[in-house]
């Protein structure tokens, strides 16, 4: 699973079945110290997660099908939680 | 799931029978800004999108699983949904990096 950090949101008003009924929102990748901000994706939200929420992100087929509860979705990210806090004891 | 651009289309008359009937979008892969990151690539189209449009694409297995009646297909990338309003807040707005210890969110 993936931290990252909300930053936009999609509106499709034509998409596939499987993406109804659920926000589209942009996701980065939270970083090292010193790395590039790069690899940003989408994900389906499943939590209500908004702009500049700090999420966790599920960037997997199987996981993603059981949350949605559709055995052949065609997702592959979900948003599964919103992060209150973060305890790193040793960076790098 | 990420940005593509679609750019063209390809057409191929002998091809894996169970790829009949679908059609195949020439894509470039782009960012959340949409800048392109990478060489353009060929992706199974089940939402009529046309050249120049803005899309929402997925990889891998849940690629095939888009397709409308086989989704047991060699398929690795389908456009899934086509974008009419996109709103992304610049970088600096959001603080990306981790830090040492506890750091609360809300």
């Amino acid at each position: 699973m993936i931290l990252g950090k909300v930053t936009g949101t999609v509106v499709t008003t034509i998409s596939h079945p499987h993406y109804k009924n659920r926000r589209l929102l942009v996701v980065q990748p939270l970083i090292l110290p010193g790395d590039p901000t790069e690899g940003d994706f989408l994900a389906l939200d499943n939590t209500h997660a908004g702009v500049g929420d700090t999420v966790l992100v599920v960037d997997e087929g199987n996981g993603a099908r059981q949350v949605l509860n559709n055995p052949d979705g065609c997702v592959r990210s979900v948003i599964v939680g919103i992060v209150d806090s973060l305890q790193i004891a040793e960076l790098k | 799931m990420i940005f593509g651009r679609v750019k063209g289309t390809a057409v191929c008359t002998i091809k894996y029978p169970d790829l009949r009937g679908m059609t195949f979008q020439i894509v470039e892969p782009l960012n959340k800004h949409l800048e392109p990151t990478g060489p353009l690539q060929v992706a199974v189209d089940v939402v009529q999108a046309g050249p120049g449009d803005l899309c929402v694409m997925v990889r891998s297995r849940e690629a095939a699983l888009a397709m409308r009646e086989h989704t047991f297909v060699p398929v690795d990338l389908a456009l899934v949904g086509i974008v009419d309003e996109l709103q992304v807040y610049p970088d600096n707005d959001f603080e990306f990096t981790l830090k040492k210890g506890l750091v609360h969110y809300t």
